[in-house]
């Protein structure tokens, strides 16, 4: 087989992409590297039927990454869900949309629970079972956080993705601390002289991640599901703990439109906001590169979680600020800087 | 094998010879010996196919413990005091989706303020969270206890919790018997689940349950604690039968038949008591005891047509709900709801926070039972003294500080004035 990842790397060079979607269009690539939700042979892990909201990325982040990780591992596969909308929308008493062994424990556990399943499997003699921890970002970044840790620097065989929509979705979008400052919640109302949420230091937990010296950390975005089954597939492919973050806009959090999930995620990548990269035991590897460069106000301007800035001729000094975190993950990532070759 | 050892590697030798698969640890004093025990052994290959891992929090312990019960493996885990209600949420979750997990909780007080000597508070947070518990008096019964807990956890598919005394019995060097692998193989076979995560077969576990079908749910739930009063019997039937040594089932009796008193205890303090009920036999004091082993399920039944019929019955207890009062002697009152001419329950809280229980204090008390009886609960050895100026200095004084040090404080100056004295 070829490498997946080698291959995924020349097409992003090659700068093509199909109109209007910055993908690579499964059109334009040889049968062996179409994505693989493209192939009648998918799991559809996560079926049909569920109740996500109309236009959820966190829906569709769970579906491209658990098909991609069912084929990594030929179905050996299995899952750990924390609390929230994943776990919620997808298992209404007494119907699943699982077609893969599926546990739910608690809120702040799953990297734990996953911990205990991926032991079963070592001592059960099952090595070829894989385990994946799955939650969104309050999970993850706040109350699991322990768990995460932990299971991190234990080095424990589990691939944990973060479904990031940015706040506490579930319990009616309260914010979390991965959601970005000024964002009106539940919890960081649009009221007073500075509203929406403040602006703290910032808790980017895939540096975090990197900064426990795990053999592979990620970030992804459903703006491009492509690249997102690469990294599942890829993280698959290795042993130890690995941590995958996807960017998910929440139509229902984000006061966007459900049309324009894909077109924020991309917005949110484009602008820089959202860096998208890969590191490797500890030492950030690659970035993915903008596009074409624009400013975070096209990305906020469509989200009413962010209207209270574009009102009264705009809040031009906390978007400046907004601006400013943007603009230093594009030099910290290098963003904008032109692809390296390869030696 | 008789040996003389400390009860912690005694219980550690006793779930090694279970074949733990999946075994998470974390410190709290005074549960630590036991992994630590449990470490060495999978360390040196003493204990073989089995995953030792230390975890960053109790949290971790038994959500890691959930993931692999859930897969298949058999869990074990201990804690004490504040690591059993820093877990608290994953007990509820263990025992709701009905996992096999075995826990020894080496009995400790919970803070504040904080304390590491030995009461049954810790394992009382929990009584209500489905897990059985069952309470050792001995090492000896720690041991037995734990084998039979896999037994019973596995049969039933849920969680167990084994309950010794903090240092009076983790701590304590006494002769035990540990049986032999092959005997224990035996008794308990190997982990067959119920309901198990497996790609081949793959099932959702743990998902979300409306009004529909919860009550449904927590009913099979208590069904299942009632088959356990069934179980706990037979198995500790079957285990006298090939260990030579009874661990009672729910209950253990001594000089019950025709106690006019009947004294109901848990844990180490039966020891203590036993003796005392010697001496005051030997006085003629028709008393005796009930040793309740099985706190969950509660052997309501068993305890009801024992007690019934007697003039007194004195609970004894290392616990209470604040402002309510004794958790064991609320349930044995309960036990005696209904029952005609139902004997008088006298209540004792005793042993708090590692305070030494004495035989004369014993003494005192079940006869104060009969001559001078008190309505809710009786606090043994209250130091009424400290109690009382603190009391006036609290209505005294607004900014009145942190209790627990003005007691401490004052205790201090009652030692200095009497050895100046
Ligand atoms: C210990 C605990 N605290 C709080 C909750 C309530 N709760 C359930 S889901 C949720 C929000 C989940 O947010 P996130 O993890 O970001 O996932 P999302 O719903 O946004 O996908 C909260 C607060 C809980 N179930 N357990
Ligand atoms: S609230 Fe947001 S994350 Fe939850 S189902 Fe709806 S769109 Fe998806
Ligand atoms: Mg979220």
């Amino acid at each position: 087989m070829t490498d997946p990842t080698a291959t995924a790397t020349a097409n992003q060079k090659l700068h093509f992409y199909q109109k209007g979607t910055f993908t690579v269009g499964n059109r334009l690539v040889p049968d062996t590297e179409r994505s693989v939700q493209a192939s009648i042979d998918r799991s559809n892990a996560l079926t049909c039927g569920h109740r996500a909201c109309q236009g959820c990325g966190e829906a569709l982040g769970a579906r491209y990454a658990m098909d991609a990780a069912m084929r990594a591992t030929g179905g050996n596969l299995i899952a750990v869900n924390a609390t929230g909308c994943l776990e919620v929308f997808t298992t209404p008493y007494p119907e699943t949309s699982w077609q893969m062994p599926w546990l739910h424990s608690l809120f702040g556990n799953a990297a734990a629970v996953a911990t205990g399943v991926a032991a079963a499997m070592q001592v059960k003699g099952r090595k070829e079972v894989r385990t994946i921890a799955q939650g969104g970002d309050g999970g993850t970044t706040d109350i699991g956080f322990g768990c995460l840790s932990g299971m991190f620097e234990r080095n424990d065989d589990v691939l944990y993705i973060c479904y990031d929509n940015e706040g506490y979705m579930n319990t009616g979008v309260q914010r979390s601390s991965a959601t970005p400052p000024t964002a009106r919640t539940a919890t960081t109302p649009a009221m007073g002289p500075e509203p929406g949420n403040v602006f703290g230091t910032g808790k980017s937990v895939p540096k975090i991640a990197v900064a426990h010296g795990i053999p592979y950390v990620a970030t992804a975005t459903v703006a491009d599901l492509h690249d997102l089954e690469r990294k599942v597939m890829k993280a698959m492919g290795i042993h130890g703990a690995r941590y995958i973050q996807i960017h998910v806009p929440c139509p229902l959090g984000w006061g966007s439109a459900s049309h324009d999930t894909i077109r924020l995620a991309r917005l949110a990548v484009e602008c820089g906001m959202f860096p998208v990269f890969e590191a490797e035991h500890g030492i950030v590897t690659s970035s993915r590169k903008i596009r074409r460069p624009v400013p975070v106000a096209e990305y906020l301007k469509p989200q009413r979680r962010f209207a209270h800035l574009f009102k009264d001729g705009g809040d031009s000094q906390r978007l400046g600020h907004l601006q400013a975190i943007a603009d230093r993950n594009i030099v910290e990532y290098k963003l904008l800087e032109p692809e390296e070759e390869a030696g | 094998m008789l040996k003389q050892t400390e009860g912690s590697h005694a219980t550690a030798e006793a779930i090694a010879l279970c074949r733990p698969e999946v075994i998470c640890a974390y410190p709290i004093t005074p549960q630590t010996h036991i992994v630590e025990g449990l470490g060495e052994m999978v360390r040196l290959g003493q204990l073989k196919n089995c995953e030792f891992i230390n975890v960053e929090s109790e949290f971790a312990a038994l959500s890691v413990a959930i993931g692999a019960s859930a897969a298949g493996a058999r869990a074990y885990t201990a804690t004490a005091s504040q690591g059993l209600l820093f877990m608290a949420e994953a007990v509820y979750n263990a025992s709701g989706l009905g996992l096999p997990i075995v826990m020894t909780l080496g009995n400790r007080a919970i803070g504040a303020p904080i304390n590491i000597w030995n009461d049954h508070s810790d394992a009382m947070s929990m009584r209500d969270a489905g897990w059985l518990q069952l309470f050792a008096e001995s090492n000896q019964d720690s041991i037995d206890l734990h084998i039979q807990a896999f037994r019973i956890a596995e049969e039933l598919s849920v969680p167990v919790m084994v309950c010794m005394d903090g240092f009076l019995l983790t701590h304590a060097s006494e002769r035990v018997d540990i049986p032999e692998q092959a005997q224990v193989d035996a008794f308990l076979p190997r982990y067959e689940p119920r309901q198990v995560l497996d790609p081949g077969e793959p099932v959702s576990i743990g998902a979300m349950v409306g009004p529909d079908a919860f009550t449904e749910v927590r009913f099979l739930q208590h069904y299942k604690q009632t088959l356990a009063l069934h179980l706990i019997p037979e198995l500790a039937a079957e285990f006298s039968g090939r260990f030579g040594r009874n661990t009672g089932g729910l209950l253990r009796t001594y000089f019950a038949d025709d106690a006019e008193m009947l004294v109901v205890a848990m844990g180490s303090i039966n020891g203590t008591i036993k003796d005392t009920i010697d001496e005051m036999r030997a006085d003629g004091f028709s008393i005796g005891l009930v040793n309740i082993v099985s706190f969950r399920p509660f052997p309501t039944e068993a305890l009801r047509r024992l007690l019934a019929g007697r003039k007194h019955v004195v609970v004894v207890e290392k616990s209470f709900a604040v402002g309510m009062g004794g958790q064991l002697a609320n349930n044995v009152d309960l036990a005696l709801r209904n029952t005609p001419a139902a004997p008088q329950v006298h209540s004792v809280i005793a042993g708090l926070g590692g305070r030494s229980i004495t035989r004369t204090s014993l003494h005192r008390v079940f006869r104060r039972a009969v001559a001078q009886p008190w309505e809710g609960a009786h606090f043994l050895d209250l130091n009424e003294d400290i109690i009382g100026k603190e009391l006036h200095h609290v209505r005294k004084v607004r900014r009145s500080g942190p209790t627990a040090e003005n007691l401490l404080r004052r205790l201090d100056q009652a030692a200095q004035h009497a050895a100046a004295e």
